[in-house]
């Protein structure tokens, strides 16, 4: 199966607010609050990682989830946040200095 | 609570300055009859002195940056500051006046992703907005920018300023820019001049015609709900503070003096002699401001608005005590409501005068 490699957009703002990011798409204003779980997928994003190797190392070791359930609710939290544009989703691993001028 | 309202609660809780106002210049192309600043360069931040603030901003965990003048396009490197803000990944809000905004400068502004863009713009007629900018041609110039930011699908704002100058402008200003299909902000407040210089208050509206704007569906919603009667005053209310300015927002001047507030010219510090978060956490001015709750406050502690008041701590320390009234925002409380604030009855009593009289009668339906 082919891995997914996911990016943070950089037509977003974003900070960590006490562990929970928040996060506001620049395309359209629409603002995003995150839960610890999906602030470690985030902050893992870099382009590089494939999502199947965040949710292995990071979310399972972290938080009491079963592998099986990780993986889908992170399929799921991805596919929302890229359909609002504030998370790249690709086949093949993303560059990380992409300029702050990418197309909407 | 919208989110952005419960994240704002948090970073109060959690001591962040979630919101920073940076002026980045107080140089100016115009030269409104109502502005508190003086417009010459004493010395603004350089480039680099304003990049490494907002490195430390980042670091902070600031989110919402303003920035503002002046007017901000005066500084021939405004458009590469709102780059290195963006590329840290702050949510950026302009205002200006917008005369120097043209195509290139909005689709800028558009690529950057910058989140707001607020313009003044003080009449329709140009007789009018250019006789307070004292700029002619400015009106004009405004207009077209608020255009081509649109065009760009940036989100604008008009703030007009309601004096007594271009009152009776008022409604037609509004019709123009919900023409324009941009939002349309009015603000009554006409504040002192950073120096303290408080001449520049006469051009405030009479009270009496607050009540103009507070009866607007157009610029207040339900009229019946803003005009409600002041809630119940309890322990919460109590327990709690005016604003956010030295909770989670905080005001930077082109020199790199931080105050809490735009509007609260209480000096705290300054970021190139010290780093922002030793001002933010450690400066005594700005944990003697947070430390102020309402129950602290020797006259609005006793007052029936002290709920519901817009009570301004700004404008209070520059009326001389920071724990003290805010005329202007009793001044509101009472055309919002009809009933008179403990600041307005105290000074009625000590200079032997009868008290405002209550403009509206809240009678007790009968059945």
């Amino acid at each position: 199966m082919a891995e997914t490699y996911i990016a943070r957009s950089t037509k977003i703002a974003a900070r960590n607010l006490g562990g929970e990011m928040m996060i506001m798409s620049a395309v359209d204003s629409t603002f995003f609050t995150l839960n610890p779980v999906a602030t470690v997928i985030w902050q893992a994003a870099d382009g590089k990682t494939p999502l199947s190797q965040i949710v292995s190392e990071q979310v399972c070791s972290e938080f009491e989830v079963e592998p099986e359930q990780a993986r889908r609710d992170a399929e799921e939290f991805v596919s929302q946040l890229s359909q609002h544009g504030i998370l790249l989703i690709s086949d093949h691993p993303l560059s990380s200095d992409r300029p702050a001028t990418e197309a909407p | 609570m919208s989110l952005q309202a419960e994240m704002g609660e948090k970073a109060t809780r959690l001591g962040i300055p979630i919101s920073v106002h940076i002026d980045v210049t107080y140089r100016c192309n115009e030269r409104c009859d109502h502005c508190y600043l003086e417009h010459d360069d004493k010395g603004e931040m350089t480039t680099q002195e304003i990049k490494d603030l907002l490195d430390q901003l980042a670091a902070a965990n600031v989110f919402y940056l303003t920035f503002s003048g002046g007017e901000v396009f005066m500084r021939r490197d405004f458009l590469e500051l709102v780059e290195y803000a963006r590329q840290l990944q702050f949510n950026v809000q302009l205002k200006t006046n917008g005369v120097m905004i043209r195509q290139r400068e909005a689709q800028r502004l558009r690529e950057l992703g910058v989140e707001q863009v607020q313009i003044s713009v003080y009449s329709h007629r140009p007789e009018v907005h250019d006789a307070i900018t004292r700029l002619p041609g400015s009106l004009k110039r405004s207009l077209e920018a608020v255009r081509f930011l649109k065009s760009q699908g940036l989100r604008v704002t008009v703030a007009n300023v309601y004096m007594k100058v271009n009152r009776q402008d008022q409604a037609a200003t509004q019709a123009l820019v919900r023409e324009l299909g941009v939002e349309y902000k009015l603000d009554p407040t006409v504040t002192p001049m950073m120096d303290g210089n408080s001449s520049v208050l006469a051009l405030r509206v009479d009270g009496e015609r607050l009540r103009d704007v507070f009866s607007d569906p157009r610029l207040v919603g339900n009229v019946g709900e803003f005009c409600a009667p002041p809630q119940a005053v309890d322990d919460d209310v109590m327990e709690s503070h005016s604003c956010s300015a030295g909770h989670a927002s905080c005001y930077i001047n082109p020199y790199g003096e931080v105050y809490p507030c735009v509007q609260f010219p209480l000096p705290t510090g300054n970021v190139r002699r010290q780093k922002f978060l030793d001002i933010w956490q450690h400066s005594p001015q700005m944990n003697e401001v947070r430390s102020i709750k309402v129950k602290d406050l020797p006259v609005c502690s006793t007052c029936t608005h002290a709920a519901g008041c817009s009570r301004c701590p700004g404008l209070a320390y520059m009326e001389g005590n920071m724990r003290g009234p805010s005329t202007a925002d009793c001044e509101k409380s009472y055309y919002r409501t009809g009933i008179p604030s403990a600041n307005m009855l105290r000074k009625a009593a000590a200079a032997g005068t009868a008290p405002p009289p209550r403009l509206v009668q809240i009678l007790p339906m009968t059945v």
